[in-house]
């Protein structure tokens, strides 16, 4: 008899643990507390960890961050039914058809080998020992030959095919990882938004990783255990078919009370990640507001909402280990009812129906090795489901369509400083939630362009235009005098170069992060642009210079410091369009000084296009344009904007503070 | 390694012995029942199966009494079940918390500079992952018992059964635990490299989308799917080895017992044959190779659990070794007196030792152990409004924590009121030197809370410190004003306005001793104007002020220039811009700053 709890073994295996958390990944998590970036599926690696240790699974920070919905590409496929998420995951990833066929044929083997020993058990028992000539050593241990031989042929044969099959699936998924990430990266970034992006992350990390655990373990889990309950249930029924009935029948409420108690449970487990997201960032709060705790003396308080939060993860995980403790006796309880009458039944009327001592004996050992899978398949199911929720996911993003399609007959851009030319262009998101309208505007070569608007006014997604990383739905962008749409790639990156506001750096060192703005450039170059800038002041107190890592997101540096290291590598690409999306966030009067110096030095002889924060960026442009509700509704010098008392002209006067000095401001005023 | 996993396990059963008696026992009883369970079914075979169906007929209460003994056993087993599972996970939940306490009352007691020197994650990490692996051993531990139980008991009941088929669960039971720990050993270096490689993906995944503008810009995709491939591939590899094993092994581990019961079958038919033993024997032998095959695993987990759980305990018990700040007990010490009160630094030196960095500027330069204040001296007069000038990085926010005693000086004297810090009554330290930081800290509360702190404070105060640090206006604007609660670490106010109501907070003890660390330095200069205006007017206290602003320099009765860790220079703006070039040229940093923002 195997005692239920076999499963929690079965299920799970050195390599399904609960991640170590590094510190930066911590740290990381803390930040994401507020913003709600990611979105992480539950892993179902928590199920098996639960089941070894034989309670909830502890910290999963991850996943009490808000999951952000579907975007309209994913929500394409999302009443896709399980059939066809198969069907179309296959087409899409076809080296994981071998990998199913592999499954399949691992589980009829798996079960053949379970199924084997209770044949065995009632063969020799009837006819080997019990048989009418008495005990036949011939017979016996030539049938325990055969089994013997049969259960190594088996173990050889599930090996082999386990090994292939997790070969087949792992390029697989290896394939379909890359396939995802590449099509993400040809998708435009137009929408790209924090959200978003921690759902791209999670398509090719958690999802991937999800049907990973699924293909290598809970695939032939599943068909294992499916095969086993109707083989256990056949072989049963060939012994006797009313004692199979009965069985069956014993086992049924299973079906019902199983299910409900791991929706119970599950909802116990969402309580525990609620509670522990609350410990988190309870202690978090105490970390990074240690100050205010020691200057107002708040230890007693901050003490008491600890202990509080504390508290509450505690009952929470007592109250789903409740569950955990109560759910798993209960199938070997209806074993045990099976078992039992099992004998009852068999005994008291087996001999009139032609039942043999070994055959009922089978029977029991058979009821024994239908525990573990019964057990096991209500969660088995619900992992499938998982598993088949992110598969769905990772093709929904593939079938997102490019919308920056590459022309078939390309044109290359002109050098020196090139002049913009946008005519009657219109932008509207995938949604269809307009952005830009009728945009018409010619900008001559050379020129500082200032552009201003409130947020949301479509000055950012103008910018982004005119380096394409978005098509207009209408009119055209012409840059250095050609459609954007008929340029390449390669051109638009030589001649057209974006800075962004946050200064993104790559975790390397300062110098691989210039020279992504020319891979081809040496040391040397990278150094000139620098001095080019009047930078190197700034090269040379790093204390390795070109070598000195930035670290994570460029963590190591300041704000401004990332600024500098990103005009560096514009100048290193030397480009005749440059578009500056304009930082907001403070930096320290010192850098911010050699910034605006870099900046001016950095425009010579180019046009350059500023998304205007600041009032001293737009008053020295030789042309400001102002966005307003995704039109252009000014543009002009700075004076004469002024001078219009138009919608440049009220801006301006905000920014100069005049409306707060007046006091009639509502509140917002920073 | 062992003695002091051994150490970690005794601790949590000696910590918490309630649940931990009580899950032991629980294991007892369905070791027993578990090894009571293959008993009856060979019993039953013997005494119901056999005679019943091979004709010589059995009695109804027999087969009656055989079948409510079959439940019962698995009804007592279950029982163990849950007692061992319920009480199993309480010990370790139990011991989590704890280890959460000890850790969170460890924090609250540790000095300032701790939390300088540790980085945040590391400090979360020991909250959550070091305390979790510390507990991790506990669950399998009850498991663990049992297993060595059944062993045991499994032994013996087999000798009693027939010594020969003993001898086959001998070599049974060694082979199962040789060929686990063989298969944990093998599969910890890919198990740990996947994880690795997991990382790195995610850590890819993430700065390539998050640089997604970045890569195309500058045309990085082929380069981001190379990284990706190589993370990805070494992912692969790791996963088909891991296989490799897992395929090797798992099969293998639910073979070995089958093989088990096959040799039984021969062996035990020949004993049946010659009468040595009945089929009820080799039944109940069988049935209990079949419950052996996995406790040996649980022990194989608890084993690998423990190393981890050591190192994690190891780190805890560092954490936990922290001394706390010395300070004098509240009420103990010289209370400050009221009013205004004068400052004096007298030859204070300070460094922060063994420094991580907590992102402040200019630490990346490595200052460890570099003195940040050396032989600083000065003197502000009470009531006097100073401006603390000095280059970024300078010391200008370290010495404002020293004057407001959350850290103390390495050497030299601070003294408020004509008191020394460190003989001064703590309270009244908190009361007469308030200092609202740079970066604002708003707990996840109400407005009121994070100004009173649960403290009764008039209503008509709360009002005055909003309206001084010109907080009212943008408060009375929010949905709940004072009851509005603070999104986490106060995303939804923007910059300006958390640090007003900070601002407020320290205003609302009616300071001695005002002290402004760049307080002020993300609200709007004209604001800005309006509070310093507001604090001259209606508060009555020594102010200090960090800024780097010339119209709030320009409001100071004196300006205290800090370079090189001392007071270089004290005087009005003019003077020290017309005397000091160091100050002169950071003057006009400020002023160009100015004219651009």
């Amino acid at each position: 008899m195997r005692p239920a709890e076999r499963h929690e073994v079965d299920e799970v295996d050195p390599v399904e643990r609960v991640d170590d958390l590094d510190e930066l990944e911590l740290l990381d998590r803390a930040d994401d507390l507020d913003d709600g970036e990611d979105a992480v599926t539950p892993d179902p690696h928590d199920a098996a960890v639960e089941l070894l240790i034989e309670s909830a699974p502890a910290g999963c920070y991850d996943e009490e961050r808000p999951r952000p919905e579907p975007t309209p590409d994913e929500a394409a496929l999302a009443d896709a039914g399980a059939v066809e998420v198969l069907r179309r995951g296959l087409a899409a990833t076809p080296e994981l058809r071998e990998g199913v066929a592999f499954t399949i044929g691992l589980a009829i083997i798996s079960a053949a080998g379970k199924l084997a020993v209770p044949v065995l058990i009632q063969q020799i028992v009837d006819k080997g020992i019990r048989g009418d000539s008495g005990f036949r050593p011939g017979f016996v241990y030539g049938w325990a030959a055969i089994g013997a031989v049969t259960l190594v042929g088996l173990y050889l044969l599930a090996r082999l095919t386990y090994v292939r099959m997790v070969r087949a699936t792992q390029s697989g998924l290896l394939g379909l990882r890359m396939r995802v990430f590449e099509h993400v990266h040809r998708l435009s970034v137009a929408e790209h938004n924090e959200q978003r992006r921690g759902a791209l992350v999670a398509r090719v990390t958690s999802d991937v990783d999800t049907l990973a655990q699924f293909t290598d373990w809970g695939m032939v889990q599943w068909i294992v255990d499916s095969v086993v309950i109707v083989g256990a249930f056949g072989v049963m029924a060939v012994y006797d078919w009313r004692l199979t009935l009965q069985t069956l029948l014993i086992f049924a409420p299973l079906a019902v009370f199983l299910p409900m108690l791991q929706r119970r449970q599950l909802a116990a487990q969402d309580e525990v990640r609620d509670a522990v997201g609350e410990t988190f960032s309870e202690v978090a709060e105490s970390i990074t507001g240690a100050s205010v705790v020691r200057a107002y003396a708040l230890e007693g308080r901050t003490n008491s909402r600890l202990r509080a939060a504390i508290d509450r993860q505690f009952r929470a995980r007592v109250r789903a280990q409740a569950y955990v403790a109560f759910m798993f006796p209960l199938s070997d309880l209806f074993g045990a009812l099976a078992l039992g009458a099992a004998v009852a039944t068999g005994v008291a009327w087996g001999g009139g129906w032609g039942l043999e001592v070994g055959e009922l004996v089978a029977f029991l050992f058979l009821i024994g090795v239908l525990l573990n899978p019964v057990a096991e398949i209500t969660e088995v199911l619900d992992r499938t489901q998982i598993a088949l929720a992110g598969w769905r996911k990772l093709l929904g993003v593939l079938a997102t369509p490019i919308d920056v399609a590459e022309p078939a007959e390309p044109t290359d851009l002109p050098f020196g400083p090139l002049a913009i030319d946008v005519e009657a262009m219109c932008f509207a998101y995938r949604d269809g939630t307009p952005v830009l309208e009728d945009v018409d505007l010619t900008l001559p070569a050379g020129a500082r362009v200032a552009v201003v608007g409130e947020t949301g006014s479509g000055k950012t997604t103008f910018a982004k235009l005119l380096c394409r990383l978005a098509d207009p739905i209408a009119g055209t962008v012409n840059v250095g005098g050609i459609d954007l749409r008929a340029t390449t790639a390669t051109a638009r990156r030589r001649a057209i170069r974006l800075v962004p506001q946050d200064g993104f750096l790559f975790n390397t060192t300062v110098g691989e992060n210039v020279r992504l703005g020319r891979p081809a450039a040496g040391d040397d170059e990278v150094r000139e642009a620098f001095i080019a800038l009047d930078l190197c002041w700034w090269l040379d107190d790093l204390p390795l210079g070109l070598a000195t890592p930035v670290g994570e997101r460029g963590g190591n540096l300041s704000v401004g410091e990332r600024q500098i290291v990103a005009l560096a590598r514009a100048q290193l690409g030397d480009p005749g369009l440059l578009v500056l999306d304009e930082a907001t966030s403070a930096v320290d009067p010192e850098t911010e000084r050699a910034l605006t110096e870099a900046l001016a030095r950095l425009a010579e002889g180019r046009t350059m296009v500023s998304i205007a924060h600041r009032l001293s960026t737009a008053e020295a442009a030789d042309v400001v344009v102002v966005f307003d509700a995704g039109r252009v509704v000014e543009q002009g010098p700075h004076a004469d904007l002024v001078a219009a008392g138009g919608v440049y002209a009220k801006l301006y006067a905000s920014w100069l503070g005049s409306t707060r000095r007046n006091g009639d401001d509502p509140g917002d005023d920073d | 390694m062992l003695r002091r996993g051994v150490t970690l396990l005794w601790d949590g059963a000696r910590t918490h012995p309630r649940p931990f008696s009580l899950a032991a026992s629980g294991a007892a009883l369905y070791a027993l029942m578990a090894v009571g369970a293959s008993i009856v079914l060979g019993r039953v075979t013997d005494a119901v199966v056999t005679p019943g169906l091979g004709g010589e007929g059995v009695a109804t209460t027999t087969i009656v009494a055989g079948a409510l003994a079959i439940v019962a056993v698995a009804l007592l087993r279950s029982i163990g079940v849950v007692f061992r599972r319920y009480y199993g996970g309480r010990t370790s939940w139990e011991m989590q918390r704890t280890w959460f306490l000890r850790v969170v009352r460890t924090y609250l007691a540790v000095p300032l500079e701790y939390f300088g020197r540790h980085p945040t994650g590391t400090l979360l990490a020991h909250a959550d992952a070091d305390v979790e692996r510390a507990v991790n051993p506990l669950q399998p531990l009850p498991f663990s018992l049992a297993a060595l139980l059944i062993v045991v008991t499994a032994t013996v009941t087999l000798a009693v059964v027939d010594p020969v088929l003993m001898l086959v669960g001998i070599a049974l039971f060694p082979a199962l635990a040789v060929m686990n720990r063989v298969y944990t050993r093998r599969i910890e270096r890919p198990a740990a490299e996947i994880q690795a490689r997991t990382g790195d993906v995610s850590a890819i995944a993430h700065e390539s989308f998050d640089g997604a503008l970045i890569v195309k810009t500058l045309g990085l995709e082929t380069r981001e799917q190379d990284r990706l491939h190589h993370a990805a591939e070494g992912l692969r590899v790791a996963s088909v080895t891991a296989g490799r094993y897992r395929g090797t092994f798992e099969p293998a581990l639910d073979t070995l017992p089958s093989l088990g019961i096959v040799v039984l079958l021969a062996i035990g038919s020949w004993r049946v044959s010659t009468g040595a033993l009945t089929i009820g024997g080799l039944v109940q032998a069988m049935a209990l190779f079949e419950v052996l095959a996995f406790p040996t695993r649980v022990v194989g987990f608890l084993l690998e659990e423990l190393p981890r759980g050591v190192v994690a305990v190891d780190r805890l018990r560092g954490v936990l070794a922290t001394p706390a700040r010395a300070l004098p007990a509240d009420g103990q010490g010289t209370p400050l007196p009221a009013g205004p009160l004068p400052l004096e630094l007298d030859q204070v030196a300070f460094a922060y030792h063994g420094r991580a960095g907590r992102g402040h500027r200019g630490d990346r330069r490595g200052s460890a152990g570099t003195p940040v204040l050396d032989e600083c001296t000065l003197a502000v007069a009470p009531g006097e409004v100073v401006a603390l000038v000095a280059a970024t990085g300078s010391g200008k926010s370290t010495l404002c924590h020293l004057v407001a005693h959350l850290l103390d000086p390495d050497a030299g004297a601070i003294r408020v009121g004509g008191i020394d810090l460190a003989t001064a009554d703590p309270a009244s330290v908190r009361r007469g030197v308030a200092l609202a930081f740079q970066e604002p800290f708003l707990f996840v509360a109400s407005l009121r809370d994070n100004l009173t702190f649960g403290e009764p404070v008039a209503e008509a105060d709360v009002a005055w410190a909003l309206e001084v640090a010109r907080a009212d206006r943008f408060v009375a604007h929010l949905p709940h004003q004072l009851e509005h609660v603070v999104g986490e670490r106060g995303v939804t106010l923007s910059g300006g306005q958390r640090q007003r109501l900070a601002l407020a907070r320290a205003l609302l003890r009616k300071p001695g001793l005002l002290l402004l660390d760049d307080a002020t330095s993300a609200v709007d200069p004209v604001i800005e104007q309006q509070i310093l205006g507001n604090l001259r007017r209606s508060l009555s206290t020594t102010t200090l002020i960090v800024a780097h602003r010339l119209s709030t320099i320009a409001l100071a009765d004196r300006v205290l220039f800090l370079n090189g860790g001392r007071i270089a220079a004290s005087g009005r703006h003019d003077e020290l811009a017309a005397t000091v070039p160091a100050y002169a040229a950071l003057a006009r940093a400020y002023e160009q700053d100015e004219a651009a923002a």
